[in-house]
């Protein structure tokens, strides 16, 4: 590896758009082994379409899936000084986050965006694994106290998707003080009476998950997400203990009781637009107050009201 | 015995001369106190030296020397009619993270730690100071009822790290310690957090995001161990030395991020040539921030612990 392919091919590539790989690949399900022609996968999202095993989703097209029309905007994310330690182990840290920047076109590991979800206004921020695994050191603390505030200015639920190794260690004792900034930040938004959602995906361990993402109202994961707070290898190699099948695994958190629910990739918007609806419109929609067929004069009073009592979003539609 | 560090090994041999000849004159025949003195004076100006200048990986060591004060001695030095509470009401009572009521110097206090152990049998015991779950969340507990009758709560921290095993990940580590620290930024009461010896990750910022957070001169804080740290960077363990240089994981450093509120000093070679002198040390610096944080509003306080955190993505004071 050199400066070229590290540095300058990632950056023509990420101006150019074209993805690392030809589109005419097979690639091979981790989890049922079928072959899946790579224009097959993109097309189903990285679920396998042989077994339904979720493989990791890069971050734009999971924000474009969630988004009414797949339609959002970004908010431009505090800079943050880079380097703050002046890291170095075999490579220096300034040199990782320049190819990182280079590789995937972001300045960090968060994108925080703004739409619609089914209608009702959503501030979402998507943790990138991409981006050096996800890790959250200052830019990644930075970027959920601009969404919770974003949310908060807003009115609108604040959605959180991640996807983390944990604590970028590269940022020293900063990234770990990220946990109670970000824990900070969420309860801003949970004190300002708007929902907190967490859509887990694979991987959140570490600092993120001992952080905001457990800190939710409610809890989602994609199906075989692993979570937790150490990593499986992490226990392997410190307590010596063999691990169960499907340790860690989201459908073994649910059953621990420590998520809400597996949602499948493609459900997730939906299951979002219901939950956000039912938290953000508590009232009962004035068009079903009950009719009564044998009072025509007062079915036509209630009419009246109902008119007037229709919420802006509904004489929007 | 007393344990020495590797790079104490010059201290150890003068010791020993010096332990070899009040030996060898122990009926007293010949005055050697003037060459004692002298030999004294000497490993007084050796661990003068040593330890003025170690490294971070030495610091390393001296945070995780065995006879270092640990959080029982901590509690049996400072607070008197210390009543330990257990159990986190949910699950079971850990052994680890401890905590209860006493008096600190005058004052009804809720002082919680996480205890290392000593010798073999009570470090099993103890877990080396790795808590689990309930440990987390006995400290949420504890703190909230601190809350409720406006406590201060005094926390000491020394452990590697929260437990990494089935058992913690199948109970709810993750959210028990998010939880503690979610408690910690909801005291309205002064929360002093000392961290006296390692400051181990998610396992220490659980009970640390204090108003004040204070480090013993030769205590480490982290958001990774550096064996941790070099076999991931690394890819091997051996580079634990060059990690614990990269991480900045000393409490110089940390005093320079702003992380951290003070370093108290340790004695003359460190907390465990004289723990009690450690102990007192300590004492006092929270004596003294208590005595600062318990004239604000408890509201205030939380406010100000609040923003002291949303500020630490600052780089060195400039």
């Amino acid at each position: 590896m050199s400066w070229l392919t590290d540095f300058v091919r990632p950056k023509i590539q990420a101006l150019v758009g074209r993805p690392d790989q030809p589109e005419n690949l097979w690639h091979k399900c981790p989890a049922c082994e079928q072959m899946i022609f790579y224009r097959e996968l993109i097309e189903a999202d990285y679920v396998c379409p042989h077994c339904g095993h979720h493989m990791r989703l890069g971050v734009k097209r999971r924000l474009e899936m969630l988004f009414d029309d797949g339609r959002y905007q970004r908010i431009e994310l505090p800079k943050v000084e880079p380097d703050p330690l002046r890291f170095r182990d075999q490579k220096r840290y300034s040199d990782r986050l320049r190819e990182h920047q280079a590789k995937t076109g972001e300045q960090d590991a968060i994108i925080v965006a703004h739409g619609t979800i089914a209608g009702n206004k959503a501030v979402v921020a998507a943790l990138s694994f991409e981006f050096m695994g996800g890790s959250m050191g200052v830019a990644v603390g930075d970027g959920l106290i601009a969404a919770a505030r974003l949310a908060v200015l807003q009115q609108a639920p604040l959605i959180a998707i991640t996807a983390s190794g944990g604590a970028r260690m590269q940022e020293g004792i900063l990234s770990l003080m990220q946990m109670p900034r970000t824990v900070i930040a969420v309860n801003e938004v949970k004190d300002a009476g708007l929902p907190y959602i967490v859509v887990f995906t694979d991987p959140t361990t570490g600092g993120v998950s001992a952080s905001f993402a457990m800190l939710s109202d409610i809890a989602i994961a994609e199906p075989g997400a692993i979570i937790g707070f150490a990593g499986p290898r992490v226990i392997e190699e410190t307590i010596r203990q063999t691990l169960p099948p499907g340790f860690q695994r989201a459908e073994y958190l649910l059953e621990h009781g420590m998520v809400d629910m597996v949602v499948k990739r493609h459900e997730l918007r939906a299951t979002l637009g219901r939950l956000i609806d039912l938290l953000a419109n508590p009232k009962p929609a004035a068009a079903i107050v009950p009719f009564h067929a044998n009072d025509a004069d007062r079915a036509q009073a209630i009419d009246v009201e109902v008119a007037d009592a229709r919420p802006e979003r509904d004489a929007a539609e | 015995m007393r344990h020495f560090l590797e790079f104490e090994k010059p201290i150890a041999e003068l010791e020993g001369k010096i332990a070899e000849l009040r030996h060898l004159n122990a009926d007293g025949e010949v005055n050697i106190e003037e060459e004692i003195s002298k030999l004294q004076a000497k490993v007084d100006r050796q661990i003068r030296t040593t330890y003025s200048k170690l490294t971070a990986w030495q610091k390393t060591l001296v945070a995780r020397h065995p006879d270092r004060p640990h959080f029982l001695d901590y509690v049996a030095g400072l607070i008197t009619d210390f009543t330990p509470l257990a159990g986190d009401r949910v699950y079971g009572d850990d052994s680890a993270v401890l905590g209860g009521l006493g008096r600190f110097r005058g004052r009804s206090v809720m002082v919680i730690g996480t205890e290392k152990g000593k010798d073999t049998e009570t470090r099993v015991k103890h877990r080396f100071g790795a808590g689990y779950p309930e440990g987390y969340r006995k400290a949420r507990r504890l703190m909230e009822m601190a809350d409720r009758f406006r406590l201060p709560v005094i926390t000491f921290v020394d452990t590697a790290g929260a437990f990494p095993g089935i058992e913690a990940e199948q109970r709810g580590q993750a959210e028990a310690i998010a939880r503690s620290i979610e408690a910690c930024l909801a005291l309205r009461t002064p929360l002093v957090s000392v961290i006296v010896g390692e400051g181990g990750s998610g396992g220490a910022i659980a009970l640390a995001t204090g108003n004040r957070v204070y480090m013993l001169e030769h205590s480490i804080y982290s958001v990774i161990s550096p064996e941790g740290c070099a076999s991931i960077l690394w890819r091997s363990a051996a580079n634990a030395q060059d990690a614990a240089e990269a991480l900045k994981l000393t409490a110089q450093d940390l005093l320079q991020f702003r992380v951290i509120d003070g370093i108290i000093e340790e004695p003359l070679g460190g907390a465990h040539r004289n723990p009690e002198a450690a102990i007192q040390a300590v004492g006092d610096r929270v004596e003294q921030a208590l005595a600062e944080l318990s004239e604000i509003d408890g509201g205030v306080l939380r406010a100000r612990r609040k923003e002291k955190f949303l500020d630490m993505h600052q780089t060195l004071a400039a």
